[in-house]
């Protein structure tokens, strides 16, 4: 029962904000200190809204699977809606340009999983501690197992 | 030891409930706030150059450097739930190839306890202005404008513009590159 309504409960916010990934948590520093690694962001992905410099997208790079959350620096819109955009770290030196695919300058809308459009600090943390300390990770779903048997009432 | 972990559970439990109606509270008390304060900007120099665009794709393009003043006072902004400001100066015009161009030609973050007040004078651009393709020379309208990203304790994330800018033409003629 819970794991239908969980379920329900993330498939509902899917449509809602019409990204696949409605919620990120934030896995590096490149966006400090507006953002720390732990973070959780809230994305939303409306075609319609128009991506402008300032937004913060949540991107992922063609042939990678781990999406990256930047801030968008420059944008080129052509008159029937065709936009490329580059992207930046707030705390990184340089534009995003050598994190994207060798010969790729823009990013393109086709690349965006979503915009940044709230914030909540420190949640995600357990899920970070449960990438990087797998022990952690086993650690917990044995105490789980281990509650749900004992616990019969 | 049972009640221990009992109580030690409850305790936990009743932690984490009160941080979560801190953090909602946060939430929910400036989430309608406007954030917006008058800004003045002002250009004191333009210069334009063609030349190939060594950040990015390697095609001769219009490059502009612009010198720049910016008075705001950002004071009322921060509030319980402001953790910092992502300023951008954004310059925003049209081409002959692209309908709609913005580049960010300069950005600051303030944190709360910063020095709110900003009154920067003959500022030099932080990033390079290139054009995609040569739109930027004989433009009539280039428009600079001063935005901040409203970063939260928790809560939205709003992109706020100043109210405030200033429109430029730039140069008619390239200046031209001297080497030695």
């Amino acid at each position: 029962m819970i794991v239908s309504s969980a379920l329900m409960i993330w498939k509902g916010l899917m449509v809602i904000t019409g990204s696949e990934s409605p919620i990120v948590v934030v896995l590096s520093g490149s966006m400090e200190p507006a953002f720390h690694r732990g973070d959780l962001l809230f994305l939303t992905n409306r075609v319609e809204d128009p991506i402008r410099v300032g937004e913060i997208v949540v991107f992922r790079i063609e042939g990678r699977e781990i999406p990256i959350v930047h801030r968008v620096l420059k944008i080129h819109e052509k008159q029937n809606g065709n936009i490329k955009f580059l992207t930046k770290g707030d705390n990184n030196a340089v534009d995003d340009r050598g994190l994207y695919k060798q010969g790729q300058h823009w990013l393109e809308k086709k690349d965006v999983v979503g915009r940044a459009r709230g914030f909540v600090p420190y949640i995600g943390i357990v899920t970070i501690l449960m990438n990087d300390y797998p022990k952690f990770k086993y650690a917990v779903l044995f105490l789980l197992g281990l509650f749900v048997l004992v616990h019969r009432e | 030891m049972n009640t221990v972990l009992s109580r030690a559970n409850s305790l936990f439990a009743f932690s984490l409930s009160v941080m979560a109606a801190l953090t909602f509270g946060c939430f929910i008390t400036t989430a309608f706030k406007d954030r917006s304060v008058p800004v003045r900007l002002h250009v004191s120099r333009i210069m334009l150059k063609n030349v190939e665009d060594f950040t990015g794709p390697r095609e001769k393009s219009d490059l502009g450097f612009i010198n720049f003043d910016i008075t705001a006072d950002l004071e009322n902004i921060f509030d319980w739930n402001v953790k910092q400001l992502f300023l951008y100066l954004s310059a925003e015009y049209s081409t002959k190839n692209n309908a709609l161009n913005q580049v960010v030609l300069w950005d600051k973050i303030v944190l709360r306890g910063d020095n709110p007040k900003l009154l920067l004078k003959d500022m030099k651009t932080k990033y390079f202005f290139f054009d995609d393709g040569n739109g930027l020379k004989g433009n009539r309208n280039v428009t600079l404008t001063l935005s901040w990203n409203v970063v939260p304790n928790a809560g939205i994330l709003p992109l706020v513009t100043g109210s405030g800018h200033v429109s430029v033409p730039f140069p008619d003629t390239y200046e031209i590159m001297k080497s030695y």
